[in-house]
């Protein structure tokens, strides 16, 4: 059945019937291309997803203070909620069995000098946890740590490429550099898979701010982390109690929807999964369903090539062929050329997909990095080889059938 | 070589039904050249069909070469046609877009012959018939003459033990009708067995035997003086 003689018959049989062998294998082709394509793209939005929010501890809540919008407890509306050193330890007390680390931003832009180099940075002046919410990588030095919070410290950890454009490759660590006004040591370089912009800032104890903003106790945002065991629903609650402790502390109306915000990490990236998953299910749907009308165009056009070849068919069983070699022939035909334009239409696929990577298509579309498995890949071509199989199967097992005296009077 | 007995076949057509053979009987010994005549729809093809296995008969019994043909399923159908038979029809039957070469070469690829000795075999039939030089070319290319030289030569390359014409002539003008059966007196001078249905009467002539059909049975069947075509052309 495999022998040189059956391939050699089937080639001859491809070549001498052109246009029928480009239709089937365009419809394959296309069909596995499409689906690739379609697939790399649906991968690409979920990166995108996962981008977004992967970058960042999801174990955290963080509090964000604004004005109020409902006069409450004496209050009028209005009012500038204000986060205070004693906010951090009374939640830090009223949690503490639930939370892992607690920590202040507050964040100031400022003009940093480095001899003759000179630029705009954020700095974010905070507390050691930070480093844990943000997932920020060492590269060399240290973070800002217990000590520096306790003595104030004129220490600063900075971002790679804070380093790269003041120090221009030289050394950082050990050298000053002034910090809208005040002299700070680098301690630290860090990076960060958030991207250059997060690579960007630059790192005080908070304490350190304070007391340069005229020792006040001003805090701005709170981040803090709880234990993971606690769960999604455990989170939840967490975070509902921890809205009431801070409301009821700070006067704040139940009902105001201002006031003070706390985003929940944690459930923002549940959300966006299931969005993000969602859209890859209807996107593997839409994908499938080209893959189904790929096979229905394969069954249609063995149908008419079994037909269109009735003659030849009988031409053949009074030369001595028997059905089984009439199958197997039409079979490993249509196997043979869905296999090789499947393969091309998936080799175009993917290269389409790595060809059209980019910022546009990250930043205009929200897809990044589309891209198929090549397991996914080969296995949807096997599968529409093997349906284009099945699709040559009941034609040709007709055509096999046929009586030969019936076969050799169709013109 | 061929005996039939009794051969009934009609054909159906919804609830009408045609008997088209009633009751033959006949047998052919080898090496004979037997011409199967009769106005046009006597049932000639119908016989022929069914002793080429290619249709089957309704009642009676038919032998080839001493095997009983009966109950046949398509694959043993095939096998039988292999060993057994080589066909030649009116209309040539060739595979329009394979060689000369490669439709003589088609039988024997299903008698599993090696790619090498099918080529050495087709191209020494070829040349029998005369069209060594038309191997590479396609049907299209070659005269109706030509195309049914070359289906003689694919009937004989299988080296079947009876072959088959069916109107072998029927298609074509005199001249190349009389090369056609020249061709086929020769392959007959070698021993082959030979079946030739006609409704031409020179044609007949060049045969051995005459076998007359009408109404679905044999009013005649007489021995000849072979007409040789080599004389007419
Ligand atoms: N497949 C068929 N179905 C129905 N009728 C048929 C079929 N084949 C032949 N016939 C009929 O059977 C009769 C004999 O046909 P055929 O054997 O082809 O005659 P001949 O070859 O002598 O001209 C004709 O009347 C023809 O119409
Ligand atoms: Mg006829």
């Amino acid at each position: 059945m495999f022998s040189i003689d059956t391939w050699k018959e089937i080639l001859k049989t491809i070549q001498k019937n052109k246009l029928r062998t480009f239709l089937t294998g365009f419809t394959v082709a296309l069909g596995i291309f499409i689906y690739v394509t379609l697939y790399g793209m649906g991968n690409g939005l979920n990166n995108t997803f996962m981008k977004f929010f992967g970058d960042d501890a999801t174990n955290i809540f963080r509090i964000y203070p604004s004005q109020t919008t409902i006069p409450f407890g004496g209050y009028k509306a209005k009012r500038q909620i204000e986060f205070k050193n004693e906010d951090l330890d009374d939640i830090a007390k009223e949690f503490a069995p639930l939370l892992e680390y607690i920590t202040p931003q507050i964040r100031r832009g400022a003009f940093v000098t480095y001899k003759e180099k000179s630029d705009n940075y954020t700095t974010r002046a905070i507390a050691p946890g930070m480093q844990f919410a943000e997932k920020t990588i060492m590269m060399k030095g240290r973070y800002i740590n217990a000590k520096d919070i306790r003595d104030r410290t004129k220490y600063a950890v900075i971002g790679r490429m804070v380093e790269k454009d003041l120090f221009q490759g030289k050394e950082s660590l050990g050298e000053y550099i002034d910090i809208g006004g005040s002299a700070f040591k680098v301690v630290g370089v860090f990076q960060d898979d958030g991207g250059d912009n997060e690579e960007r800032y630059i790192y005080l104890p908070f304490t350190t701010r304070q007391l340069i903003e005229g020792n006040n106790d001003k805090i701005g945002q709170v981040t803090l982390a709880f234990n993971e065991a606690i769960g999604y629903s455990g989170a939840m609650k967490f975070q509902r109690n921890l809205n009431e402790f801070i409301r009821k502390k700070k006067v704040i109306s139940p009902n105001d929807p201002r006031g003070i915000y706390i985003e929940n990490v944690a459930d923002n990236l549940k959300q966006n999964q299931q969005f993000a998953s969602v859209l890859k299910i209807i996107i593997s749907g839409i994908a499938f369903a080209v893959i189904i009308s790929g096979i229905l165009g394969i069954s249609n056009i063995m149908v008419f090539v079994v037909k269109e070849r009735t003659k030849e068919i009988g031409i053949r069983k009074a030369m001595g062929a028997t059905p089984k070699i009439i199958i197997s022939t039409i079979l490993l035909e249509s196997i043979f050329i869905t296999a090789i334009f499947g393969f091309i239409g998936m080799v175009l696929g993917i290269m389409t997909l790595n060809s059209i990577q980019g910022k546009v298509l990250e930043d205009d579309y929200f897809i990044t990095n589309p891209s198929i498995n090549s397991g996914t890949a080969i296995f949807v071509t096997i599968l529409l080889v093997i349906c284009g199989a099945l699709a040559a199967y009941v034609p040709a097992k007709r055509a096999a059938r046929i009586k030969p005296i019936v076969a050799l009077r169709d013109e | 070589m061929i005996e039939i007995k009794d051969l009934h076949k009609s054909y159906k057509m919804g609830s009408n039904s045609l008997h088209v053979l009633k009751g033959i009987n006949f047998s052919v010994e080898e090496g004979e050249l037997v011409a199967i005549m009769g106005s046009s729809g006597s049932g000639k093809s119908t016989l022929l069909n069914i002793l080429g296995m290619l249709d089957e008969l309704d009642e009676g019994s038919y032998t080839l070469d001493n095997v009983p043909i009966k109950d046949l399923n398509e694959t043993k159908a095939a096998q039988y046609r292999n060993k057994f038979l080589g066909f030649i029809f009116q209309s040539f039957n060739l595979i329009n877009y394979k060689s000369a070469l490669e439709n003589v070469a088609l039988p024997l690829y299903y008698q599993r012959v090696g790619r090498k000795e099918r080529q050495e075999k087709a191209l020494k039939y070829l040349e029998q018939v005369g069209l060594k030089e038309w191997a590479t070319h396609l049907p299209s290319e070659l005269s109706g003459g030509q195309k049914q030289r070359v289906a003689i030569a694919r009937a004989m390359a299988a080296e079947p033990k009876v072959l088959l014409a069916d109107e072998p002539t029927g298609a074509l003008d005199s001249t190349t009708s009389y090369e056609v059966m020249d061709l086929i007196q020769k392959i007959n001078d070698a021993g082959n067995t030979i079946l030739v249905v006609t409704h031409e009467e020179d044609i007949a002539q060049m045969c051995k035997r005459i076998v007359h059909l009408k109404d679905g049975v044999i009013v005649e069947d007489k021995k000849v003086k072979q007409v040789r075509a080599s004389e007419y052309v």
